[in-house]
């Protein structure tokens, strides 16, 4: 499945006949090809791109030998499409059309210990009618004697965000090849400035 | 703007600017001429309205009472009248396209940016003082604009 790699600019809107519609803007690629893979020789067919340029002076020396094997600068980032196999050394924007549907992968912003309302979308407990200090708790978390346990997989404080997180089946609004941007409506998920990696969409079209 | 040699470490670093490039996102969404109008200003909106199939322009006139979301396409105003005794507000999007004109009907003056003290006051408090040097200033440029097409 055709891929690139890209970092989150920013958010904006844009108008659209008579409506205002809200963009992401990705600067995306171009990617280096930096690794083959053939079911032969791996057991399955992928191509390895990748993205942003660091210097050698970061880069480990078994990383150089790498890179230097498929003729590219170092790359902080590293990521694998499989069954996508672009002729050029080189994967631009230009891979999409305008208009299709993507699948956009990223970190999302990380929110530390969280509670269960910021969490789990909790209602926590009421603000009067006698309950004391507990505003923002979970309540009960289970029974009685039965099952005298609390049961596996129960929603509860702890840490929250910086996880991998797809957002299915985003409209392509535009692709400007000469400056390497992609607009897709909508938001997606991370911070500005993160690692994203947008996909043709998985979701079927019916 | 993507890879830019940092010079002083010599290596190749990626750099953007992302005010740059959001503005230029925005740019064809800005309209080339909107009137220059400021917060106290009392302000003529033709607004197309569709219904069905027909569409026909509604005027709405009153005091601009704040300019928000700043210089890009996502600008918009507030407008306040008082109509039938209820105040009334209403946001417009600056740059919107279902906009077809704004004109300036009178220059007020003011001391501050938003002017929300006056959903408090009704009928003679809520008056603003003109502004006579920018309606002045507004007349003169009419004149030259006139004579210059004659």
């Amino acid at each position: 499945m055709k891929g690139i790699l890209g970092t989150k600019v920013g958010m904006t809107q844009v108008w659209q006949d008579d409506r205002l519609v809200p963009v992401t803007v990705i600067l995306a690629g171009p990617c280096p090809v930096v690794q083959r893979k053939a079911a032969d020789s791996d057991g399955y067919s992928a191509v390895q791109l990748g993205w942003e340029e660091k210097t050698t002076k970061a880069s480990s020396k078994p990383e150089l030998g790498h890179f230097k094997k498929a003729g590219a600068n170092p790359q902080r980032h590293l990521v694998e499409f499989r069954d996508f196999s672009p002729e050029a050394d080189q994967v631009s924007v230009e891979i999409f059309e305008q208009g299709q549907k993507v699948d956009v992968t990223a970190t999302s912003k990380g929110r530390g210990t969280a509670g269960v309302i910021k969490r789990w979308n909790f209602g926590g407990l009421p603000a009067t009618h006698g309950v004391k200090k507990k505003h923002r708790a979970p309540g009960s978390i289970g029974q009685r004697k039965f099952p005298g346990r609390v049961y596996k997989g129960k929603k509860m404080p702890g840490h929250y965000g910086s996880e991998k997180i797809t957002t299915l089946g985003l409209e392509l609004l535009e692709i400007r090849a000469d400056d390497n941007l992609l607009l897709i409506k909508g938001a997606i998920p991370g911070p500005n400035g993160g690692l994203v990696v947008v996909k043709d969409s998985k979701r079927k079209v019916s | 703007m993507l890879c830019v040699a940092d010079k002083e470490a010599g290596e190749l670093i990626m750099k953007y600017n992302k005010g740059a490039i959001l503005r230029s996102i925005e740019q064809p969404s800005i309209k080339a001429e909107v009137p220059e109008f400021d917060t106290g200003d009392t302000v003529k909106i033709d607004y197309k309205v569709v219904e069905g199939t027909r569409s026909r322009i509604q005027a709405y006139e009153g005091v601009v009472i704040a300019k928000k979301n700043g210089k890009g396409a996502r600008a918009t105003f507030t407008v306040r009248k008082v109509s039938f005794g209820e105040g009334v507000e209403r946001v417009f999007p600056l740059h919107s396209p279902l906009i077809d004109s704004i004109t300036v009907v009178r220059r007020g003056r003011t001391r501050r940016s938003k002017l929300y003290y006056l959903r408090d006051l009704r009928g003679k408090a809520a008056r603003l003082r003109t502004d006579a040097g920018r309606q002045e200033a507004d007349r003169a440029a009419a004149r030259t604009a006139k004579e210059t097409t004659n």
